[in-house]
């Protein structure tokens, strides 16, 4: 088997006396949509924060490619699409500039874009269907188009490894449908998307496989064997009717 | 009544201690407003005043000694900023704390040293400034400071407005946003110090706040904030260094008041953002948040 896209081994992180990841193990193999599933607290940021390199765990490694996570930054193959909550969208920055900002580990000191930079944040903004919004201000922009826009951002840096906090929350049922459109396609294209999302019913529809976390890893496999009423009922304490109904 | 006008501005510059008062405050009002705009946008205000207090004994100890007063105020500006770091992060205390202990304990030690100072004088120059008696090794130091501080901005501005809208993604991509604060801190540290010539330790935050604030009222647009904080940040020195002359008030309160009145214009009536269109409703900005330090809330 090839090397998985994202491999985490026997991963614990602790913040003091709090456990917050116990002993995960994870493999996502390349071109894949994994859902990471999971209630406040159960660990789907940290486990964001460790791939990232934001936190460091106390145990176990993260390699992203066979690549150790720091490398693998540097080299632009991790892209992040931020939380709703986590952008201050009234900042003055367009939409081209927030995607060329994928582009800043590859520029010079200055990060002045050369035409290789324009072209490719041109195709990005064509990918995701916001060419025409290049030139608004990034908190004129409807929820969707919100997060197609940092989408972007990561297909120009060029990432292989997507990591998107909640793409859904916030999105009409119409836009939904447009990101999902839009990330099948990079999946086809080869690119490897953890999204964490608290929309259980969409996962079926558009993730490959799921995985449910509680500070440990409860399932992961396809989505229908992951979403059975007895694990959501562990994970999310959801009575099972509920829960059959929600997945 | 052209003739007046004309006069009005003409006047004072037959008077050289005018011109150089006039070079300083332009100066400063400059670097200012480019780095009021990142103040602006990080949320760093509170940060600004701290580093601004605390200079306080650096400069006190220059005068005493005799150092030239950039370095004194640098060494302590650049050290307070450090130390509210350390403490914000070795200790549960929070950072609007940390920065409110670290700025009153300076300025508290800074109060005590001026006891030792001989004049009053002195003591009013440090505090309010005293632009209209400024020195050639104090206008050398101004305009090098000056120059280095635009020089990094020129180079490094696209690394600094990536740093404020998106430190994870800064992270993300391999380039460093703890190195980037610290630049940030540090360009801050100069300009407070550049800023002290012109309108003294009490009113710089005014300087390195006021005209990045007036321009995010006014434009959606990076580059167009740049350019009318500088344009309202030298309005405002201009206006204020002849108003003290003319109606012969400290040239510092008049700067700062002459920015008022920009920003007072800016809120009432800009054309996207005014408060007199859109009724007192309020629209939040800014972020509070310090993803990259705080512990995770999953």
């Amino acid at each position: 088997m090839s090397t998985a896209a994202i491999e985490i081994e026997d991963v614990t992180v602790r913040y003091g006396d709090v456990l917050a990841l116990d002993d995960i193990s994870l493999d996502i193999a390349p071109g894949r949509i994994c859902g990471l599933l999971g209630t406040n607290g159960s660990g789907k940021s940290t486990l964001f924060k460790t791939v990232l390199g934001l936190v460091s765990a106390q145990r176990g490694q993260v390699r992203l490619h066979g690549a150790a996570p720091a490398a693998a930054r540097r080299r632009g193959r991790v892209g992040y699409v931020p939380q709703s909550e986590q952008v201050d969208w009234a900042f003055p920055v367009r939409v081209a500039d927030v995607v060329m900002m994928g582009r800043y580990g590859r520029m010079g000191i200055s990060r002045r874009p050369r035409r290789t930079d324009r072209e490719a944040v041109a195709r990005a903004l064509e990918q995701t269907d916001l060419t025409g919004l290049a030139d608004r201000q990034i908190g004129a922009l409807s929820g969707g188009q919100r997060k197609r826009a940092f989408v972007a951002r990561g297909i120009a840096q060029g990432a292989s490894v997507f990591l998107l906090d909640e793409p859904f929350a916030g999105v009409d049922r119409r836009s939904e449908a447009t990101i999902v459109e839009v990330l099948r396609t990079m999946r086809d294209n080869g690119h490897t998307l953890l999204v964490a999302t608290h929309d259980l019913a969409s996962v079926p529809e558009f993730c490959d496989e799921a995985v449910l976390l509680q500070r440990r890893v409860i399932a992961h496999g396809a989505p229908q064997e992951v979403l059975t009423p007895e694990r959501l009922f562990d994970a999310f304490g959801i009575e099972p009717r509920t829960a059959g109904e929600a997945a | 009544m052209v003739t007046a006008i004309v006069e009005w501005f003409a006047l004072p510059l037959q008077f050289e201690f005018m011109q150089r008062a006039l070079l300083v405050s332009v100066v400063a009002g400059v670097v200012c407003a480019v780095l009021s705009c990142w103040m602006t946008l990080t949320g760093w205000s509170l940060l600004g005043d701290a580093v601004s207090h605390a200079v306080l004994p650096g400069v006190v100890l220059s005068y005493l000694f005799g150092f030239p007063f950039a370095l004194g105020a640098l060494v302590f500006g650049a050290g307070s900023v450090a130390l509210i770091g350390v403490v914000n992060r070795t200790s549960r205390v929070k950072e609007d704390a940390a920065i409110g202990i670290v700025f009153t304990a300076m300025f508290g030690i800074g109060v005590v040293l001026i006891s030792k100072i001989p004049t009053e004088t002195d003591l009013m120059h440090i505090l309010f400034g005293n632009v209209l008696g400024v020195s050639d090794s104090e206008i050398a130091q101004v305009l090098a400071m000056a120059a280095v501080t635009l020089a990094v901005v020129v180079l490094k501005h696209r690394d600094l407005t990536l740093y404020a809208f998106d430190p994870v993604h800064t992270h993300a991509i391999g380039l460093n946003p703890r190195r980037l604060e610290a630049l940030l801190l540090g360009l801050l540290s100069v300009t407070v110090v550049i800023a002290l010539q012109a309108v003294g330790i009490i009113l710089v935050v005014a300087m390195v706040i006021i005209p990045g604030a007036t321009a995010y009222l006014l434009t959606d647009r990076f580059e167009r904030m740049l350019l009318i904080s500088v344009a309202v940040s030298v309005a405002a020195s201009v206006l204020g260094t002849y108003a003290s002359f003319h109606l012969d008030v400290a040239t510092g309160g008049a700067i700062v008041v002459a920015q008022a009145c920009a920003f007072a214009l800016a809120y009432l009536f800009s054309p996207t953002h005014g408060v007199a269109w859109r009724g007192g409703g309020q629209r939040g900005g800014g972020r509070t948040q310090s993803l990259l330090s705080g512990p995770a809330r999953s």
